[in-house]
């Protein structure tokens, strides 16, 4: 299957009073159509500024990004965010307070006719498994609600690829881990492209298909799940799974009593 | 999961690219965003052209009128206006402190009414402050007459209490009616940051007296600062006050010197003396506020009031409640009486009266509109600007606010050249078209009189519209514009919805400020046209009070709009 997104030697910087920042530099990286994939690393090494240049918002240093063959942003050009037909999930969801759950799954499909308009929010609410709600306001949902309603809005127009950043941080722990599993099943089953954003290991583990774990601006290695567990390219990615992974072996060992503390 | 693939039609077959009307690409342009940028940039030049062309006319003076301006009228001028604002900051420096202090410390009956009792004078302008106690303390009023009575006299020959019209008058009724201030911003600080810290020093054996003068005051300070500004600013802004007392100030020099004597260039330099000194005046503010980032950060509690009974309450409540009574109680029923009065002789109101309230009511409309429009341009660009033009961005929001700070009396003089610089070129644009000379288009409509207001006023709509917009997280605009939204119907579907709160109270400090103004007013308005305050100061000139206290009446009402906005926040916050 063929790539649908390209990043190409993708480079950002920031403009402080003391010079150019980098951010990320020479990245580059191809999304297959259909796959979920990933940029895991720790705060700081880029991958949500990777995400903001994807939907518009980052201008690039260097390089390029296409998606299904449209190129959307390069050093002198840079296409607008609403014609990009990218969808996001926000880390703090972003819902307009203002509107309805209905009008605000509704808010992307000004051009569909009201009677449409109706239809496809309904099948949106039936997606996520949020039927009944669409009258209420986002306030009066809780945390993993509103992050449902996110989803459908953004799925609402159809994107070529949605983009998730961060999207369950500010959930609990047992809230995250379901709504990890019902997102994924939800994109495979719509066969939409995805790009997650995350910190946390498990996430990325129980989501993507593609992992790219990120360090200061660059990708060290992007690969399956099971390639980077099996082949780490480098100590760095070694050490960075073997990390989480030692940390639940121990964890593990303690709970049946072999270590202590 | 059929009707996942009914939803997704597309997805299902992995299907073509969307239709290419769904994609346009954009070639190098502009960036976006760029028609908000330029007009914030000219609302920016509009505020400050009224200055540039001060310093030009300024500038054009011959030596002889610095000369004379600086050996006849400067001197005596400048050491009133001095003398006033050393006055009054000291009043309302006390009077509001002490206030905010008694309030918070300490527990009493109608403590709670006080709470926001203390702003009703802000409701009462100067002008309308003086007119009402020239009545009331007249000698052949009531309160001398009482005051006769009681002491055995029969005529004011015999004895009178020491005419209002001088210097310490215009300082006692300024300091009472601008004092609000001082507290609004010290009682603000005195309850969220004073806590801990006062209970700091109770324990640490410092009496009640002795944590205030030795830990609120200092405390106290950043607050005190800005509250004296703001009411020395406005001591500086009133010319009605100042000339009804009799006092030969800056602000009532620049009018003179300009309608009696028709001396541009000589107001120009008056004007330019009151510039220095409103500079001073915020510089002042911030060099008492420069310790403001050793504010305590800590979680908000209340003081805890001590509780006081019998005489020591009585005397704290007498205290607390005299402003208010000065400031406000006395001249709202003196106004009150006065208008019964007169509906009772009369029966109803003049013509006049009807006509200078439709020009109020109907310009204050109109340049609350303008106002609130211009606002949205400058704090927008501010807004949806990218990094380099940040900067400059701000720079003009910075001058677009900066209005406020003059004098009503310098902004009129500064614009006067402009406008009359414009209606020349309109004339001369208008001449292939027209036989007869159209005159001065704009200063003969009540176009210069809006643009007065607007630039005056600017600060506050941009002041709220920035803090409402503060308030809307980044994240949904990029959301909004993710979902196929132009920057633009964000605005519309997202921003102006959620500013509707910062819209409103900003339209409604701006439309009673407008009604209240007078300086501006009396210089730029069209011939033959009155508001109620231009009507009100004509008729207290003429010594004739019978309708004007209706006037008053309406403003002092309208005044408390805010009041009362300013009164239910302090009630809901606690503070």
């Amino acid at each position: 299957m063929a790539e649908i997104l390209q990043l190409e030697a993708v480079t950002l910087a920031y403009d402080t009073p003391q010079g150019r920042q980098g951010v990320v530099e020479n990245l580059s990286l191809g999304l297959e159509r259909g796959h979920i994939g990933c940029l895991l690393g720790a705060s700081g090494c880029g991958k949500t500024t990777v995400l903001r240049a994807i939907a518009g918002f980052e201008p690039l240093r260097a390089g390029r990004i296409v998606l299904d063959g449209t190129v959307l942003s390069t050093v002198e050009f840079e296409l607008e965010p609403e014609h990009r037909g990218v969808g996001m999930m926000f880390q703090d969801y972003a819902l307009f307070p203002h509107l309805t759950v209905e009008k605000n799954i509704g808010f992307g499909l000004r051009r569909l006719d009201k009677a449409e308009r109706a239809r496809r929010v309904n099948d949106l609410l039936h997606l996520v498994g949020l039927e009944g709600t669409g009258r209420r306001y986002p306030h009066e949902l809780s945390g993993g609600q509103q992050q449902r309603v996110a989803l459908a809005r953004a799925l609402a127009p159809q994107p070529d690829l949605l983009l998730l950043d961060e999207p369950f941080s500010n959930l609990d722990i047992d809230t995250r881990e379901r709504l990890a599993f019902e997102v994924r099943d939800i994109l495979k089953a719509t066969q939409h492209t995805a790009l997650l954003v995350t910190h946390n290991q498990a996430e990325a583990f129980a989501i993507a298909d593609r992992i790219g774990v990120m360090q200061k601006g660059v990708i060290a290695q992007w690969d399956t799940p099971y390639g980077l567990h099996h082949a780490p390219a480098s100590t760095f990615v070694a050490d960075f799974i073997r990390r989480e992974a030692l940390m639940a072996q121990r964890a593990q060992a303690y709970l049946r009593g072999e270590e202590a503390g | 999961m059929a009707s996942i693939t009914k939803t997704f039609p597309d997805k299902a077959q992995a299907a073509s690219p969307p239709p290419a009307s769904k994609r346009r690409t954009s070639s190098l342009r502009p960036s976006a965003g760029w028609s908000w940028r330029l007009g914030a940039t000219l609302i920016a030049l509009c505020v400050a052209a009224p200055i540039g062309a001060l310093i030009w006319m300024a500038l054009g003076g011959s030596l002889e009128h610095w000369q004379h301006l600086g050996q006849h009228v400067l001197p005596s001028a400048l050491r009133n206006t001095a003398a006033l604002l050393l006055g009054v900051g000291v009043l309302v420096a006390c009077l509001g402190t002490g206030s905010a202090w008694l309030v918070t410390a300490y527990d009493f009956p109608t403590r709670r009414v006080l709470l926001w009792a203390l702003l009703l004078p802000l409701a009462v302008p100067t002008y309308i402050v003086a007119f009402a106690y020239l009545d009331i303390l007249h000698p052949l009023g009531p309160v001398q007459g009482l005051i006769r009575d009681v002491l055995g006299y029969d005529s004011p020959r015999q004895f009178r209490l020491p005419d209002l019209r001088a210097l310490p008058g215009a300082i006692f009724l300024l300091g009472f009616v601008l004092y609000p201030y001082v507290y609004l911003s010290t009682r603000v600080m005195f309850a969220t940051q004073a806590a801990s810290l006062l209970e700091a020093g109770r324990i640490l054996g410092q009496t009640r007296r002795g944590v205030f003068l030795r830990v609120a005051l200092p405390l106290a300070r950043p607050a005190i600062a800005v509250g004296v500004s703001l009411a020395l600013l406005e001591t500086l802004n009133d010319i009605g006050a100042s000339e009804f007392l009799g006092v030969q100030t800056l602000t009532v020099s620049v009018y003179t010197t300009w309608i009696t004597r028709s001396d541009l260039a000589g107001a120009a330099q008056i004007a330019l003396a009151m510039v220095a000194i409103v500079v001073m005046l915020i510089l002042l503010e911030r060099h008492g506020r420069r310790h403001q980032r050793y504010a305590n950060t800590q979680r908000m509690r209340p003081v805890q009031p001590e509780r006081l009974s019998g005489a020591r309450a009585a005397l704290v409540m007498a205290l607390c409640w005299f402003p208010i009574v000065i400031g406000f109680v006395a001249p709202a029923l003196y106004l009150l009486g006065e208008t019964i009065k007169h509906f009772e002789t009369t029966g109803g109101v003049s013509a006049q009266l009807l006509q200078s309230g439709y020009n109020t009511v109907s310009i204050a409309l109109l340049a609350t509109l303008i106002t609130v429009a211009a606002a949205l341009v400058v704090t927008w660009a501010v807004r949806s600007a990218h990094t380099a033009k940040t900067r400059f961005m701000k720079l003009c929001s910075r001058v677009a606010t900066v209005g406020y700070a003059l004098p009503g009396t310098v902004l009129a003089i500064g614009m006067l050249l402009p406008i009359i610089g414009l209606d020349n070129a309109l004339a001369w644009l208008m001449r292939p078209f027209t036989d007869t000379p159209p005159g001065l288009l704009l200063m003969g409509s009540t176009a210069a009189l809006v643009g007065a207001y607007v630039i005056r006023f600017l600060a506050i709509s941009v002041g709220s519209l920035e803090s409402g917009l503060d308030r809307i997280p980044r994240s949904l605009e990029q959301a909004s514009r993710l979902l196929g939204e132009s920057p633009a119907g964000t605005l519309r579907r997202v921003h102006l919805p959620l500013l509707r709160p910062a819209l409103g109270a900003a339209a409604l400090l701006i439309f009673v400020d407008t009604m209240k103004e007078l300086p501006a007013t009396l210089l730029l308005r069209p011939v033959n046209f009155e508001t109620l305050a231009t009507w009100l100061y004509a008729e207290a000139a003429r010594g004739t009070y019978e309708e004007g206290a209706v006037a008053a009446l309406a403003i002092v009402v309208v005044g408390l709009l805010p009041v009362i906005l300013l009164a239910r926040h302090q009630l809901k916050s606690g503070h």
